[in-house]
């Protein structure tokens, strides 16, 4: 059931492109060709602008005030009186026009859900009590109900009753709408799975405990039933095209158990590549770690981290792909990895990762040390930042703070900005300042480097200028 | 045949405690209302002799034929004499004279029967117009047709009675409604009813049986105004929302009654207005009782009543009946309704008495948002200094308790509309096949106002409150200082030639030029933005007191103000 919010933006875009479809060519029709003009009948009164449709009747106006009313109560958290013109809004499943009451359950149980699980003298018997009476007023609405009824009920962690209702809901059918509610009755099936999932890790940390072999063999049986169902359901929710995180991972998880590694493949696989689902970093992930577990190859696996790093550049993951790629022989991977780790440091959530910068610190050393013949590598990603990175990074105020928060964080920048900027910027000498002030022998060699090495920037920059010129 | 089956089993379904079985084809019982279906099953299935689509059929067979559930024939005009009796009973509850009902209001319904040839008229609708007329669905064409080889059939049978109270031949009726395959209403004439428009005809209809009876209620000059009597409707001390109620179980109503009697909106104003003009000429109706000064319709009359209750001077009273007086809108000939005389102007009573009041606050007070408050700062001080004498009118002052309650009012009458229920406990419903769903749909509603009305605390609603002429009241006995009743005009009044006038030379119009009625539909167009803040505040005020749009006062202050400017206007 589509909100009618949506219906009426829907409207409105396609007026928009009816409009904007319009184009000069009419214009150059002959006057000559053109039919008369039938005018369109005026209304019985000029200067009266009649607002399109049919005018409101008295119910449905003094409907919308209630409806206002709630609205007002309802972001004021008095529940109270939200139940009480609720009362009187409850009226709207029995409007006379059509179009209002087939909208009329969905609202109605948006707000009643809500009052609540807010009212204080409220309780899950009463919560219960209307998502049973607000299922069967509408066909249409009754799995879509039932599936927020059980994530009410998870939420307040009666997972027996979300069970029970999964089960009933399933079992539902209803003539032809049985049909048409087939994507969502998966999506039933599929959380029936997740809570079989449960079941089974339940029993699965109970049969730990055991030490009866007997017992335990009873239970592993119990576990397999389990497995069993849910296995199926999440089959079936998979093929699907679309999001299903919490169900591939929940299967990956029982079908290792039984190590049935193939099918686990096969699955993440089609999760990550095939080209109907919705693009999702997560899949990737899963793949990869699933991968890593397996011990395959490096190649495989940096060729799933390849992906990720296009879909989500700056992923966590993104610094164990940088240090695959700087334990390969080929140079072209040496690179790659240098672009990773600068591109993971344009993010802001990274700017006080110590590993990523004393990854990038090193290196950029390792880069200086080995002759200068890739430096361009390095100048070519700093291209692209040397009119930002300075503010982002390099500011005299973030010196100052690395060097209160985190001492080792201030060392590694400070000998990136030392070499990308030079001995005189400012957040290489207030923290190498700061360093000599401590007396502190690591800054010692440090400077050295970096003074050995600044006028290497310059000479690169010089290197690179005339590039460009050529 | 399924219901027969289920009859015996009475156990409410485990999931909705609903007692409303089916059986599926399998012959296993499941809730109709929930589709659970449960493991009982019909023993007569266990014979494989029957094929299963035999019993399908013939099990339809039985339901529908059992589900017309017939009650008396009756007709649409009835209907409105059920609910114009009540109405007419709760008018004389209020403490209307009995002569309204039994005399009045009898006279006018039978003379409306007789004109619209309903009953009391020696050619009622003929049998044969009724029948081409009569029709199972207003858009259902070919269903009409074969109707009309029903009723001719009828009609040859040679079964005329003349059963109804008014005169007409029933066996149409039953020939309509006993033979016709898909129920279409529960009255005999119902479907006719909404067909048939010829010129000059006027159908009763909700908002019409609240014309009649002020057309009643104006005949005998009792003190109530339109405005008034809509108000005691919305407020439920007539009967008119679900009017059909008073129905008796007998008169089954479904169908195209359901767009006769069912009320979806409340009456406005304008409307009952005019359909009351319409109805007095349609019936023929001699010149009414005359509206002298003593009669509380008078503007007069009605200018003391609405200034007691808008709390302003006594004294303005003599301003308005000195405007009554100039142009003319207290003549008898001018306020009383003639219907042989078409000429004539509608009057609203109600109106006519707030808009004089409010044209009477600009010719003193001008309201143009600067002269008022002027000289309400100086009437204030003068106030303060000299506190024994009696007060001088201070409009900030007035303006500020009044805008406080009438806000407060507002706000209480806006909720409580918000509040209403429209809905009847036993609910309408168009078709027997629409029977069980509505019947469904409404148990549920219950349950559910149930709930959260048990939720929504002990606050239940408060008693209905006693109908009152007046909305607000400004007793004299609690004097804060909030009664102006008393205050006199000093400073805004001087004395020239032996008589007082304003001090204030100037006027605004509200408008220079009406427009045309018959093309604008209106005589003038309100845009409050276009309006002083004081103005509109004035307006807003009569607006809540008489329920009826701003515009709607706000025409009639620029009517007369055209007549008080006339010959100035002419001149230029």
């Amino acid at each position: 059931m589509d909100s009618f919010v949506e219906q009426l933006t829907r409207g409105a875009e396609e007026e928009f492109t009816e409009e904007s479809a319009w184009d000069g060519s009419a214009v150059r029709i002959e006057s000559s060709s053109l039919p008369a003009i039938h005018l369109p009948v005026l209304p019985r009164y000029l200067q009266h602008t009649t607002t399109g449709g049919r005018k409101a009747t008295g119910f449905q106006e003094t409907k919308t005030a209630c409806f206002n009313y709630i609205h007002e109560a309802l972001l004021e958290n008095q529940w109270q009186r939200a139940a009480e013109f609720m009362t009187a809004y409850l009226e709207t499943l029995e409007s006379t026009s059509a179009e209002h009451r087939m909208a009329a359950p969905e609202v109605v149980w948006r707000i009643g859900a809500e009052i609540l699980c807010h009212h204080s003298k409220s309780s899950i018997e009463e919560f219960n009590y209307f998502a049973e009476r607000i299922k069967n007023v509408g066909v249409k609405n009754y799995l879509k109900v039932c599936l927020e009824h059980v994530f009410h009920l998870l939420c307040n962690g009666l997972i027996d009753d979300a069970y029970r209702n999964l089960s009933l809901a399933e079992g539902w059918r209803y003539g032809e709408q049985t049909a048409a509610h087939d994507k969502e009755m998966k999506l039933i099936q599929a959380y029936k799975g997740l809570l079989d999932y449960y079941n089974w890790s339940e029993k699965r940390k109970a049969m730990l405990e055991l030490d009866d072999d007997d017992l335990a063999q009873f239970v592993e049986q119990e576990m397999h039933s389990f497995f069993r169902q849910a296995a199926v359901n999440f089959k079936e929710i998979i093929k699907i095209p679309g999001v299903w995180d919490p169900f591939v991972k929940c299967y990956v998880e029982l079908l290792e158990f039984y190590e049935d590694y193939d099918e686990v493949r096969q699955v993440l696989s089609e999760y990550a590549y095939n080209s109907k689902f919705p693009s999702n970093p997560n899949a990737h992930v899963y793949l990869y770690q699933f991968l890593k577990r397996q011990g395959e190859s490096k190649k495989t696996r940096i060729a799933v981290l390849k992906i990720l790093h296009e879909l989500v550049p700056s992923h966590e993951l993104m610094l164990e792909y940088n240090a695959m790629l700087q334990k390969s022989k080929k140079r072209k991977k040496h690179r790659l990895g240098l672009q990773v780790i600068f591109t993971v440091l344009d993010f802001a959530g990274w700017k006080e990762h110590v590993k990523a910068w004393s990854c990038l610190a090193k290196q950029i050393k390792q880069i200086l040390e080995n002759s200068s013949k890739h430096l361009y590598w390095i100048m070519e990603e700093w291209n692209s930042r040397k009119d930002w990175w300075p503010a982002f990074h390099f500011s005299h105020h973030l010196a100052k703070i690395n060097w209160q928060e985190n001492e080792s964080l201030a060392c590694e920048k400070a000998f990136v900005a030392g070499i990308l900027l030079g001995k005189d910027c400012k957040y290489f000498r207030y923290v190498s300042h700061q360093g000599h002030k401590a007396k502190k022998g690591r800054f010692q060699t440090m400077k050295k480097f970096v003074k050995k090495h600044s006028s290497s920037h310059l000479r690169a920059s010089g290197v690179l200028d005339s590039c460009i010129h050529l | 045949m399924e219901e027969e089956e289920t009859r015996d089993y009475s156990e409410p379904c485990m999931q909705c405690c609903i007692i409303n079985w089916g059986l599926t084809d399998e012959g296993k019982f499941y809730c109709k209302s929930c589709h659970n279906v449960i493991e009982r099953t019909t023993e007569v299935l266990t014979s494989d002799v029957v094929p299963n689509t035999k019993i399908q059929s013939i099990s339809k067979g039985l339901r529908k034929r059992k589900k017309i559930d017939k009650g008396w024939e009756w007709y649409v005009c009835e209907g409105f004499q059920c609910i114009l009796k009540k109405q007419a009973e709760a008018l004389q509850a209020l403490g209307v004279s009995p002569q309204m009902k039994d005399e009045i209001l009898c006279n006018f319904w039978r003379c409306y029967l007789q004109k619209s040839k309903q009953a009391y008229c020696s050619m009622p609708v003929t049998d044969n117009a009724l029948i081409s007329d009569i029709g199972t669905d207003v858009d259902s064409e070919p269903e009409r047709i074969s109707l009309h080889g029903f009723s001719s059939f009828s009609e040859s049978d040679g079964d005329l009675q003349t059963e109804s109270s008014f005169g007409r031949v029933s066996s149409i009726g039953k020939a309509s409604a006993t033979e016709t395959t898909s129920v279409c209403s529960g009255s005999v004439d119902g479907g006719s009813y909404l067909l048939k428009r010829k010129k000059g005809d006027l159908k009763m209809s909700m908002p019409m049986t609240l014309s009649l009876c002020y057309l009643a209620l104006l005949w005998l000059r009792e003190p109530v105004t339109l405005s008034d009597l809509l108000r005691f409707v919305l407020d439920g001390h007539i009967p008119y929302l679900n009017a059909f109620q008073c129905f008796p179980e007998e008169m089954k109503l479904y169908g195209v009654d359901l767009k006769i009697f069912r009320v979806e909106s409340w009456p406005v104003y304008e409307d009952v207005h005019k359909k009351m003009y319409e109805l007095a000429a349609f019936l023929d109706l001699p010149c009414f009782p005359a509206i002298t000064n003593s009669c509380f319709l008078h503007p007069n009359i009605l200018c003391i009543k609405y200034l007691m209750e808008a709390n302003l001077p006594d004294e303005l009273h003599n301003w308005t009946c000195r405007v009554v007086k100039k142009i003319n809108v207290g003549e008898t000939d001018f306020l009383t309704l003639d219907p042989v005389n078409k000429s004539t102007r509608k009057v609203k009573y109600d109106v006519l008495a707030a808009a004089l009041i409010i044209v009477v606050l600009k010719l003193l007070f001008l309201l143009d948002d600067q002269y008022e408050w002027l000289h309400a700062s100086f009437a204030r001080k003068r106030n303060q200094k000299n506190k024994e004498e009696c007060p001088w009118f201070d409009f900030k002052k007035w303006y500020t308790i009044i805008k406080k309650s009438l806000d407060v009012e507002q706000k209480k009458l806006d909720e409580e509309r918000a509040r209403c229920l429209w809905k009847c406990e036993k609910p309408l419903f168009y078709s027997a096949k629409e029977k069980y769903i509505v019947l469904k749909r409404r148990q549920t509603v219950v349950n559910l106002q149930r709930q959260f009305g048990s939720l929504s605390g002990s606050m239940q609603v408060s008693e209905k409150q006693k109908p009152s002429s007046f909305q607000l009241n400004w007793a004299e006995e609690n004097t804060d200082g909030i009664c102006f009743h008393g205050h006199i005009l000093e400073g805004i009044l001087q004395e020239k030639d032996n008589s007082l006038t304003t001090t204030n030379t100037k006027y605004w119009l509200c408008t220079v030029k009406l427009c045309n009625e018959k093309i604008c539909g209106h005589l003038t167009h309100y845009k409050e933005s276009d309006f002083p803040q004081s103005y509109q505040f004035v307006l807003n005020l009569f607006s809540f007191l008489l329920r009826v749009p701003a515009s709607l006062i706000h025409e009639e202050v620029c009517l007369i103000e055209h007549k008080l400017f006339k010959t100035k206007l002419r001149r230029r």
